[in-house]
């Protein structure tokens, strides 16, 4: 287990337990500023490049507020800043070329970018995000980043003889971009790999990509990996040895049907268990997120659990993302409370063969 | 003199301002996908996007002419989606790739569609030359392959009801000079004894059912020996190859099994923006030559590997030039 979650318990925390409870990143933008954006870019308005930093600035401390509210441990700024979780990045690094969008499906596209040339790092990506985001709030910060193995794979690969060699190139860039942030004050980083999905054969390059990305990052940063939809047997127990902290999975969307595959071999890094579902457009109860909770109990124990929902939440109407937040705090609480009570019994790791 | 045929498997991009102005019409939910039933409006656009990439293959002097498939909101898996027997569920990944489709559960007869024909057929007025109207179709492995069976119950007899299902549109397609059809299930998900032996006669049902030259071409890699041996037995014209993804099993299937009189080689990559330059496809051609033991083909389709939509629309207009080019250049060399 990582040793480096207690930094984040609030000191006001009302229990022994605790289930640090956060989000994965992204959280429905409001609709003022999708309506400040096609100000922007509208040539014949006034509306210009200040008026977007400021809306932009505005919105990043309206959700990292909305999510110290709901009572979240650590917040983020709900990726305020930030169109397209490929595009964003790509933007910022020197080698990328955009030639227009492309289908994901049905009438859904991306800017699919292109690698042109040797990818290098030019200007920093997150670290005025995050100090923005620090000091709009009291509470830890997380961070999260699109993964290189993710940057790699949704990119067009013009310049390099493989997308290994780019995934490890972007590796060390986001390294880079780590010890900034470090410098800045961040003590956690997640790395969002979404890609290793589609490809589960690549776990060894995703592995080699976090060797790179931790190299020289001091063990109090806590690092995360969130990784979804996907089939979770093909890459574990391989990802447990992966240098990182916490893993943050999607269960909640498959109504734990993979759960199982995390019991055996023991799972010896921290859990960060999706407990309410991001495609579903329901606020779950309190009880329903409770008995979520308890399913990560039968994988780790409470030392090692973390609660967030299963993905980003921002295809979500606003107000219920918010009260999956509210009630994933509060049904957080009351697991903790239980649990400093004696009141949950539950048998952790592998099932026992049934017996007929 | 072998007859060096530039051509694409179909599937385009849409247009960019079709991508914008279709996005408004339908929507982006699962619900707004294509139904075979769509408005007036959604109609025009389609068919104005249509002539729009039918007039851009003119220009680029392509050999053949496709309809672009550009209603094809799940790609390979359309002519069932849009079906009456067919319902549609979730949402299921494409292959290994970045892209989704509705997954088509079949739950009755496969009967006479006519979707495809009709697209054919507004192609057909818009093309210049009807010789050079080809057709494209999901072969029919790969789209029993895609689909669900809650119907036939048994997927030998589900396959089979496919290539009627297939063959009984083609019968319906305007006068064609070419028919695709592609098979990259074939390779992905390789049928194993037996099936492979059914795959090759559900591509002979569909063969059948036209007198055009008939190309089948599997991607994403190269074919395994006996479903290749067993594809040489169908009634078809050419088979194709995948030299982006995989070129020695490709070759050694050449080398061991010979191949059809005519061939149709992928060389350029329909799911990167490097555009290649047309010397270098040419040289490819060389290069296969030089690997196997024919001295000549009939004729040889230049074409992309994959199907385009995967582009930007200004890189899959630089790749139609391309492949037109590099099959002048080879037409140049043989002679």
């Amino acid at each position: 287990m990582s040793r480096n979650k207690d930094q984040f318990r609030p000191e006001t925390h009302p229990n022994d337990s605790f289930l640090l409870t956060t989000v994965v990143g992204s959280y429905p933008k409001p609709k003022w500023l999708n309506r400040a954006k096609e100000l922007y870019q509208d040539p014949d308005h006034e509306f210009d490049e200040d008026d977007w930093q400021e809306a932009k600035d505005d919105a990043a401390r309206l959700i990292t507020d909305e999510h110290e509210r709901a009572g979240l441990d650590v917040v983020v700024d709900g990726e305020m800043r930030r169109n397209e979780m490929v595009e964003f990045f790509a933007h910022r690094i020197e080698g990328y070329e955009f030639n227009g969008p492309v289908k994901v499906w049905g009438h859904n596209y991306f800017d699919k970018p292109s690698v042109v040339s040797e990818v290098e790092y030019d200007e920093s990506w997150l670290v005025d995000e995050y100090e923005f985001t620090a000091a709009a709030s009291d509470r830890p910060v997380k961070v999260p980043i699109t993964g290189p193995y993710t940057l790699a794979n949704w990119s067009f690969n013009e310049a390099y003889a493989d997308d290994e060699q780019l995934a490890y190139d972007l590796a060390d860039l986001v390294n880079e971009e780590i010890e900034k942030l470090v410098e800045a004050g961040a003590r956690y980083i997640q790395i969002d790999e979404p890609a290793l999905a589609t490809t589960p054969d690549d776990h060894a390059i995703v592995g080699e990509c976090l060797e790179r990305i931790v190299a020289d990052i001091p063990d109090e940063v806590r690092i995360g990996l969130h990784v979804c939809y996907g089939d979770y047997s093909r890459i574990y127990p391989e990802i447990l040895e992966f240098p990182v902290d916490e893993f943050d999975l999607e269960l909640a969307n498959g109504d734990y049907e993979q759960l199982d595959v995390f019991k055996d071999p023991e799972f010896t890094k921290d859990l960060a268990l999706g407990v309410t579902d991001a495609h579903v457009a329901e606020v779950e109860s309190v009880e329903q997120i409770e008995d979520n909770i308890k399913k990560g109990l039968e994988v780790v124990p409470p030392e090692q659990l973390v609660v967030s929902p299963d993905c980003g939440v921002k295809l979500l109407p606003r107000e219920v993302a918010y009260g999956k937040m509210a009630n994933m705090v509060e049904a957080a609480r009351n697991v903790e409370q239980d649990l400093d009570e004696g009141n949950i019994d539950i048998e952790r790791g592998a099932p026992a063969p049934a017996d007929d | 003199m072998t007859d060096y045929v530039s051509t694409t498997p179909g599937l385009f991009p849409l247009p960019d301002w079709a991508k914008d102005d279709l996005s408004d019409l339908k929507g982006h939910q699962k619900g707004d996908l294509i139904s075979g039933d769509e408005s007036e409006e959604i109609t025009a656009a389609y068919t104005e996007a249509r002539e729009e990439v039918i007039g851009v293959q003119e220009e680029a002097g392509l050999d053949r002419i496709v309809e672009g498939q550009l209603r094809w909101d799940d790609m390979l898996a359309h002519p069932l989606a849009v079906h009456d027997a067919v319902e549609t569920r979730g949402i299921v990944r494409y292959y290994d790739n970045n892209n989704f489709y509705r997954e088509p559960v079949v739950q009755g007869d496969l009967e006479f569609s006519g979707d495809v024909a009709s697209e054919l057929e507004t192609a057909a007025e818009l093309t210049d030359d009807s010789d050079d109207l080809q057709a494209v179709l999901p072969g029919p492995y790969s789209l029993a392959d895609l689909a669900t069976d809650d119907h036939y119950g048994d997927e030998a007899d589900f396959l089979a009801a496919t290539a009627d299902f297939l063959a009984g549109e083609v019968d319906a397609f305007p006068d064609h000079e070419t028919l695709f059809l592609l098979e990259p299930s074939l390779v992905e998900s390789a049928p194993g004894d037996g099936q492979d032996e059914r795959a090759s006669e559900a591509i002979d049902t569909v063969a059948n059912a036209t007198d055009a030259d008939v190309v089948v071409q599997p991607y994403w890699g190269s074919l395994e020996e006996k479903v290749y041996a067993h594809l040489l037995d169908a009634d078809i014209d050419a088979v194709g190859f995948d030299f982006v993804a995989n070129q020695d099993e490709n070759v050694y299937n050449l080398q061991e099994y010979g191949a059809t009189d005519a061939v149709s080689l992928g060389l350029a990559d329909g799911q990167n923006t490097l555009v290649e330059d047309p010397e270098a496809i040419r040289d490819r051609v060389d290069w296969v030559y030089d690997q196997i033991p024919v001295t000549e083909f009939e004729t040889v389709y230049l074409t992309t590997n994959t199907e385009t939509f995967y582009l930007p629309a200004g890189k899959f207009e630089e790749k139609l030039a391309v492949l037109a080019e590099a099959a002048d250049l080879a037409e140049v060399k043989a002679a």
